[in-house]
C-alpha cells in the first residue's frame, strides 16, 4: 500500500509528509517531523502525554490518523513559546516545581493552556476535571493544579 | 504490508457509495475513539476506512422548527457540550455526551461513534434512548429512520446493513415541564468506562404528576435497556420516594449484567436501581423548575 | 564531613527553578524514545499469549525473509548463564535474568518473550513478529501466591529449594525463601496482653504506573564498542546487567542517561536492553525498542499481591506488648519480591519487644515482581497499621494517642537489627496531632484515617566530579539519573560548599564512560548518598583552593579558611590579604597547579531511617460504595530538606500512589491466566479528579550521617497511605476493608454484609 502525502500546518508552517494509513499523527509528529516533544504513554487516549490543539480543539495526537490532517492545523508543545519567551504556564510550572519527571509536563502544558484560553478563571474543581486525562504519576497533581490556577490568576491580573 | 485504503469523501452519498462498494472489512471513521485504539491493538484490520468528518451536515448541530435538535453524527462531544439550547433542552442527553472521556476524548468523540461503537456501556447511548431519540441512517436505498435502541443489537455489532451508516441524531421537540439526566457509576471521577449507567426522561404535568417517563440503563445488559416497568413506576406519580422505590426495584430487575473486570452481577444490579432513583430525583428537579 | 552542624545555610533549603527544568517545558528534553539515530531500525517483541506453557518450536525462517527485516533473536542468541547465583554476582542469579528477558524452554507468564525482530518500520517489525511461528504445550499455570504455596501447585521451576528452612528441603517448590526476624518472645508475651486482634488481610499486584514506557536505542560500531541510549533509574546497572548477560566486557558498553520519564523502582532492572544490542548487533544497525503501554504492564516488574496475617496484643491503655506479623509475597515468575524489607518495615514505628516479622515468597505466572517504592512495606504496614486502629478503635482510645505511646524513637531497637539513632517518628506524629484538620467536623459518612509508615533508606556508592571552570563558574557532574529533580538539589549542595550562585553551577549526568560508578536511583539515596559525593567533591575543590592560596600567600594551608566562595586569612597570622575568590582563583589556576577538579567516590553508609505520618477525610457513598478523599495531610521527617519543594513534591506523589494502591489498583487476571487490564483505561491511578490537594509537612530531625542531615525522602510517603484510607473508610462506615483495593464492589458489600 502507497503512502499518502498529506499537505497541513504544523505550528502555523506549512508541513507536508508521506505516512501509512496506519500511522497517527502522533507517529507523524514524533518521527516524520522530529517534534518529539509530543510523548507518547499509552497510544489509546488514555494518558493525555501527546495532547496536542488540532484546529483549536484539545485532542490527544495518538487518536488522530496523520492521513486525517489533509488542510488542518495542529499546534503542539513546541510552539508554546512566542519570541523566544517562555508562556506563563511554563513559567509558573517552573517557579512551583510542578514537574518532577518531565513526561507528562508537555501534554499538561498544552491542555492547560487549552483550557485558559477557554475559561480564563477556573475553579480548582474545573481544573482538575479539565486536565483529568492528563495523567501523572509525580506530583500528585497538587502543584500542578496550583500552578495552573496560579497562572490564571496572573494572567488575569495582568491584562 | 498491513495498511488500509483512506478516504475522506465530502458528501453522503459518496460515503455510501465507497462503504457499498468496498472489498473486504469497511470501517466508518468519526471520532477515531473508539476505532485508532482496535487499529493499533490489532482488533480492527480494515481493509478501507472512510473518514465521515468532512461531509458538512454530519459536523452540524441545529434547532428544528418545531423546537426539536438534528445532532450531525460525527459532531465531537464538545462542540455538543457547547451548544446552550441543546444543553437547556436535554441536559441529560448532553451530559451523556461529555461522559464519553475527558477533554481531549471530548475534542474527537462523537454520538454516532459511540452509538454505532455498540458498547452496552457506552456514555451517550441511554440518555439518547432515554430522549426518544431517532437515528438517521444513510444507505444503498436512500434513509432510513430507527430509534437509537434499535441501532446496537449486541456488544460491537448493529442492526445497520453494508453501506448504511448513522448520518445524525434527531431529538424531538421538549415539552413544558420535563427534565432528563444521566449518572453513571465508574470507580473513579472520570477517564472509565461505565460499570452502570442510568437515564431518565419524564414529563410533569401542572400538578407536578409524572405523565409521561423513559427509564434507560446501561452496562447492565448485552445493549442499553429502555426500562418500560421501570418507566410506569413513575407514571401517574409525584415522583416521590415511594415511586423512586419502585423505580429502583424495576430498574434493579430488569439487569442482566454479566460478572467482568469492571463490576460484579450483585454490585451492578443493586446500583442501577440506584442511581436510576438518583437520576429520576434529578430528571424531576428538572422538570420542575423548567415549566 | 563536620562542619555544618548549626551552620546556617545559604542556599541548602531555596527552591531555585531547576536546571533541567526549561528542557522540560518546551519539550527539549530528549527522554528514551526521543532518540532517533541514523539508519535506526524499529525492534518489536513477540510475546507469550499463554500463562504458562512449554516451548517445543521456534520457526522464525518466515519472518527473517520478510523485505525490511534486518535481525530476528530468539533466546539461542543469548549466551548461556550459569544456574544459580556465582560469588560476586551480588545475588543475581543470571540465568534467571536472560530468561526472563527471553524465555529459554518454558514461557512463565503472559506477555513473556519469546523473539524480537528489527525492521525498517514499525509495520514491517509488527507483521514479522505475525510470521514467528511459536508452538506451545500449554500447561497448567498458578497465580495466586496462597495457591501457589500449596502442595500439588504447578510448579514453575525445576531449581528452586526454598531457603530459609530447616532442614532444607530435597524437593523443588514455588515457595523461594522464608525470611524470619524477632525480638524477645512475641507468642509467649499475648498472654499480657488485654487484648489481641488477628486480622488477615489480601491484596492484588499493582504496577509502578511511570507514564513513560521503557525505552531504549543500541548501536554497535565496527570495532565491538556499544552504545545504549536508554531510560532507566542506572545506567551503571544496564551496562553491568547487559555486559554480564552478552559475555561482554563493562568497558564495551557506554550507556547514555536518557532522562527518565518516572521510575518508581520500575526501572532498576533490565528488561528490553540486552535485547536492543542483540538486535544492533546482528543487524548492523541502530535499533530502538519502545514499549508499548500493554507491554509495560505485562512484561516489566509490578509490585507483588500478598497474603498477610498480622496478630498484636495490648494493654487496656493502649501499651503494646507483643506482636506476630506472617507475609506472603507473590514474587513472578522469577524470584525478587520484596518480601525481606517488607518483614523490616512492617513494625518500625513501634517500640516492641516482642516482636516477629516473618515471610514467605512464592514464584507464579505473572511477570517478574520487582521493587515498587519503599519496596513492601505499603502492603505490611497496611496489615499492621489496620489492625493497630482497630486495637484503638476497640479499646476506645486516641489512635493517635496509641501511636505516641508506643512511638519508635532514638535508641529503639530495629527488628531487623539496628538500634534507631535520631529519628522524627514523634515529631511526625506530633506535627499531625496538631494539624487544623482534627478540628474540622465530619458529617455522615466521613470519616477520618490514621498511619504512620517507617522506611530504612538506602546509601551505597556514588561518585561526583565537580570541574570550576576558568571565570569561576561550576560544571557538576555525577552518574545518579534524576528523576525527581535531583540536578537541583546536587547544585544546591555544590553551590553551598562552594560558596558560589546557584546560577553558575551546572549539574549534569554523565554516562558510564564520563563519570565514576554510580548504584541505581532507588532506595531514596541519590540526595543523601550522590549528594553526599556531591558534597565532597566540592570540599575536595575548596581545599585544592585553599592549598594554592595559601602557596600564594605563603602561609601554611590552615591559615586560609574558605567562607561566602573566597579563600580568606583564617587569623591574622596569615598576614594582611584580601578574600580571593573562586572566580580569581580560577583565572590564575594554570599558574597555581592545573585545572581545578574535585572528585569524590564514596560507599555511604549512615542513611538516616525515614518516618512518616499521613492523616486523611474520606466520604463513603452508602449505596454505592465509591470512595471520595475529602482531605490528605502527610508529615514526614526529611532530616534536611535541600529543596523543600522536591521534597512536597516527593511525599505529595507517594501519597497519590498510596491512595491509587488502596482503592482502584490492581491487576486483574482471567481464569485463562491473562491479564485483562494492561492499560490505563482499566488500570485505573488516580486522575486529577480524584484527589484533594496534598498537606506535606516538612519536618528536619538531622540525620546525624550526613554532613547537612539529609535522609532519604522519596519512599517513605507511600508507605501510609493504604492504612490511612483503609482506618478513614473504617470509621466512616464500620465495615474493615481488609483486601486491597477497596474499590466500590468490595466496600459496598461489605457495608451490606454490616447490615
Amino acid at each position: 500500500m502507497s503512502k499518502f502525502h498529506i499537505s497541513t500546518t504544523v505550528n502555523g508552517e506549512a508541513v507536508e509528509y508521506l505516512c501509512d494509513p496506519k500511522q497517527t499523527l502522533l507517529d507523524v509528529l514524533r518521527d516524520e517531523l522530529n517534534l518529539t516533544g509530543s510523548k507518547e504513554g499509552c497510544s489509546s487516549g488514555d494518558c493525555g502525554a501527546c495532547s496536542v490543539t488540532l484546529d483549536g480543539r484539545l485532542v490527544c495526537s495518538c487518536l488522530v490518523l496523520g492521513v486525517e490532517m489533509q488542510g488542518r492545523s495542529v499546534e503542539t508543545i513546541e510552539n508554546m513559546t512566542s519570541d523566544e519567551k517562555l508562556h506563563p504556564l511554563q513559567q509558573k510550572f517552573l517557579e512551583a516545581a510542578a514537574l518532577q519527571c518531565g513526561f507528562c509536563t508537555p501534554g499538561f502544558l498544552v491542555a492547560a493552556k487549552a483550557l485558559l484560553e477557554k475559561n480564563p478563571n477556573p475553579t480548582e474543581s474545573e481544573a482538575r476535571y479539565w486536565l483529568a486525562e492528563n495523567l501523572c504519576r509525580c506530583t500528585g497533581y497538587d502543584k500542578i493544579i496550583r500552578a495552573v490556577l496560579e497562572t490564571a490568576a496572573d494572567m488575569r491580573g495582568s491584562k | 504490508m498491513s495498511g488500509f485504503q483512506y478516504e475522506a469523501p465530502a458528501t453522503v452519498d459518496a460515503a455510501v457509495g465507497l462503504l457499498a462498494g468496498a472489498k473486504g472489512n469497511a470501517r466508518v471513521l468519526a471520532g477515531g475513539t473508539d476505532l485508532l485504539v482496535q487499529l493499533r491493538t490489532g482488533a480492527a484490520k480494515p481493509d478501507l476506512v472512510v473518514d465521515i468528518k468532512r461531509i458538512g451536515e454530519l459536523r452540524q448541530i441545529s434547532g428544528t422548527a418545531a423546537g426539536g435538535f438534528v445532532i450531525g453524527a460525527a459532531a465531537p462531544g464538545a462542540e455538543i457540550g457547547e451548544h446552550k439550547e441543546l444543553a437547556k433542552a436535554w441536559p441529560g442527553v448532553v451530559e451523556g455526551m461529555e461522559l464519553i472521556g475527558s477533554t481531549q476524548i471530548q475534542g474527537r468523540a462523537t454520538p454516532g461513534g459511540n452509538l454505532c461503537n455498540a458498547s452496552p456501556a457506552g456514555d451517550c447511548t441511554p440518555g439518547l434512548v432515554a430522549a426518544g431519540a431517532i437515528a438517521v441512517i444513510a444507505g444503498p436505498n436512500g434513509r432510513r429512520e430507527v430509534a437509537v435502541e434499535q441501532v446496537p443489537v449486541s456488544p460491537g455489532k448493529t442492526s445497520l446493513a453494508k453501506g448504511e451508516f448513522v448520518v445524525a441524531i434527531k431529538l424531538p421537540p421538549r415539552a413544558k415541564n420535563s427534565g432528563d439526566a444521566y449518572l453513571r457509576m465508574i470507580p473513579r471521577t472520570e477517564m472509565d468506562i461505565a460499570i452502570v449507567g442510568a437515564a431518565v426522561n419524564l414529563t410533569l404535568d401542572a400538578s407536578g404528576t409524572c405523565t409521561q417517563a423513559r427509564v434507560s440503563l446501561g452496562a447492565v445488559a448485552p445493549t442499553v435497556l429502555l426500562v418500560d416497568a421501570a418507566a410506569k413506576a413513575l407514571i401517574g406519580t409525584k415522583v416521590d420516594d415511594a415511586a423512586l422505590a419502585k423505580l429502583a426495584a424495576a430498574a434493579s430487575a430488569a439487569c442482566k449484567p454479566i460478572d467482568d473486570k469492571r463490576g460484579t452481577i450483585e454490585y451492578r444490579t443493586k446500583v442501577a436501581g440506584v442511581l436510576a432513583r438518583r437520576a429520576a430525583i434529578i430528571a424531576r428537579d428538572r422538570a420542575r423548575s423548567n415549566a | 564531613m563536620a562542619g555544618y552542624e548549626g551552620k546556617s545555610f545559604k542556599w541548602v533549603g531555596t527552591r531555585p527553578v531547576r536546571p533541567d527544568g526549561v528542557d522540560k517545558v518546551t519539550g527539549r528534553a530528549t527522554y528514551g524514545a526521543d532518540m532517533n539515530l541514523p539508519g535506526q531500525l524499529t525492534g518489536r517483541i513477540l510475546r507469550s499469549p499463554h500463562a504458562h506453557a512449554k516451548i517445543l518450536s521456534i520457526d522464525t525462517s518466515k519472518a527473517e525473509k520478510l523485505k525490511g527485516v534486518k535481525a530476528v533473536v530468539t533466546s539461542k542468541d543469548f549466551p548461556q548463564m550459569h544456574r544459580g547465583v556465582l560469588p560476586g554476582d551480588e545475588g543475581v542469579n543470571f540465568h534467571y535474568l536472560s530468561s526472563n528477558i527471553m524465555a529459554r524452554d518454558k514461557v512463565l507468564y503472559d506477555g513473556h518473550a519469546v523473539a524480537a525482530v528489527a525492521a525498517t518500520s514499525a509495520a514491517i517489525a509488527e507483521e514479522a513478529l505475525a510470521l514467528i511461528d511459536v508452538k506451545y504445550e500449554v500447561l497448567p499455570h498458578v497465580i495466586d501466591v496462597d495457591d501457589a504455596m500449596k502442595p500439588g501447585a504447578p510448579l514453575l521451576h525445576d531449581d528452586v529449594f526454598t531457603t530459609g528452612v530447616n532442614p532444607k528441603p530435597d524437593k523443588p517448590s514455588n515457595i523461594v525463601q522464608r525470611v524470619h526476624m524477632a525480638l524477645g518472645d512475641a507468642e509467649a508475651a499475648f498472654k499480657d496482653a488485654d487484648i489481641v486482634i488477628e486480622r488477615s488481610f489480601k491484596s492484588k499486584a499493582v504496577h509502578q504506573g511511570y507514564i513513560e514506557p521503557h525505552a531504549v536505542v543500541a548501536e554497535w560500531s565496527e570495532d565491538g564498542q556499544c552504545r545504549i541510549w536508554c531510560s532507566s533509574q542506572g545506567h551503571f546497572m544496564v551496562r553491568a546487567l547487559t555486559s554480564r548477560l552478552l559475555n561482554m566486557e563493562a568497558a564495551q558498553i557506554r550507556v547514555m542517561p536518557a532522562e527518565i520519564g518516572g521510575g518508581f523502582g520500575g526501572k532498576t532492572i533490565v528488561f528490553i536492553e540486552p535485547t536492543a544490542v542483540l538486535l544492533a548487533r546482528k543487524a548492523s544497525l541502530p535499533v530502538r525498542i519502545v514499549m508499548s503501554r500493554d507491554e509495560v504492564f505485562r512484561a516489566t516488574g509490578p509490585a507483588p499481591g500478598s497474603s498477610m496475617d498480622v496478630k498484636i496484643g495490648a494493654k487496656k491503655d493502649g501499651t503494646l506488648v507483643a506482636a506476630v506479623g506472617e507475609f506472603r509475597f507473590q514474587a513472578g515468575a522469577f524470584p525478587g519480591s520484596p518480601v525481606g524489607p517488607a518483614c523490616m518495615a512492617a513494625f518500625g514505628p513501634y517500640a516492641l519487644a516482642n516482636v516477629t516479622s516473618a515471610g514467605y515468597e512464592a514464584v507464579t505466572n505473572r511477570p517478574l515482581c520487582y521493587s515498587y517504592r519503599a519496596p513492601g512495606a505499603p502492603l505490611s504496614s497496611f496489615a499492621v497499621e489496620s489492625v493497630i486502629d482497630e486495637i484503638a478503635q476497640k479499646l476506645n482510645i486516641d489512635p493517635m494517642e496509641m501511636r505516641i505511646k508506643n512511638g519508635s524513637k532514638e535508641g529503639t531497637q530495629m527488628v531487623y537489627g539496628p538500634k534507631l539513632k535520631a529519628v522524627g517518628n514523634l515529631e511526625c506524629l506530633k506535627a499531625i496531632q496538631n494539624h487544623p484538620i482534627n478540628k474540622i467536623p465530619l458529617g455522615p459518612n466521613q470519616g477520618r484515617g490514621l498511619a504512620a509508615g517507617f522506611w530504612f533508606n538506602l546509601g551505597g556508592q556514588s561518585s561526583a566530579v565537580v570541574n570550576i571552570a576558568e571565570d569561576g563558574t561550576a560544571n557538576i557532574m555525577t552518574g545518579s539519573p534524576d528523576i525527581g529533580g535531583s540536578r537541583a538539589s546536587m547544585a544546591l549542595m555544590a553551590a553551598e560548599v562552594l560558596g558560589i550562585d546557584y546560577s553558575k553551577v551546572r549539574p549534569i549526568v554523565g554516562d558510564t564512560s564520563s563519570v565514576g560508578f554510580c548504584e541505581i536511583t532507588h532506595g531514596s539515596r541519590v540526595t543523601f548518598a550522590t549528594g553526599m559525593a556531591i558534597i565532597q567533591a566540592a570540599e575536595d575543590v575548596v581545599l585544592q583552593c585553599r592549598q594554592r592560596v595559601a602557596a600564594m600567600w605563603e602561609v601554611d594551608v590552615d591559615a586560609v579558611k574558605w567562607e561566602d566562595g573566597h579563600a580568606c586569612p583564617a587569623g591574622a597570622n596569615a598576614g594582611d590579604q584580601k578574600p580571593l575568590s573562586l572566580a580569581k582563583i580560577a583565572a590564575k589556576a594554570s599558574r597555581t597547579g592545573g585545572p581545578l577538579v574535585g572528585s569524590a567516590a564514596i560507599n555511604a553508609g549512615g542513611a538516616g531511617p525515614a518516618f512518616g505520618v499521613h492523616i486523611c477525610d474520606v466520604e463513603v457513598d452508602p449505596e454505592t460504595g465509591g470512595v471520595t478523599v475529602l482531605r490528605y495531610v502527610a508529615a514526614q521527617d526529611a532530616g534536611k530538606a535541600i529543596h523543600p519543594s522536591y521534597v512536597e513534591g516527593q511525599i505529595q506523589g507517594g501519597v497519590a500512589q498510596g491512595i491509587g494502591w488502596a482503592l482502584n489498583e490492581e491487576y486483574i487476571y482471567g481464569a485463562d491466566g491473562r491479564l485483562q487490564n494492561s492499560g490505563f483505561l482499566d488500570y485505573r491511578i488516580p486522575v486529577a479528579s480524584d484527589l484533594p490537594m496534598i498537606d506535606a509537612l516538612i519536618l528536619e530531625v538531622p540525620n546525624p550521617g550526613h554532613p547537612f542531615g539529609v535522609r532519604g525522602v522519596g519512599e517513605v510517603p507511600i508507605v501510609p497511605p493504604l492504612a490511612a484510607i483503609a482506618n478513614a473508610i473504617a470509621r466512616a462506615t464500620g465495615a474493615r476493608m481488609m483486601d486491597l483495593p477497596m474499590s466500590p464492589p468490595k466496600i459496598l458489600a461489605a457495608i451490606d454484609a454490616k447490615k
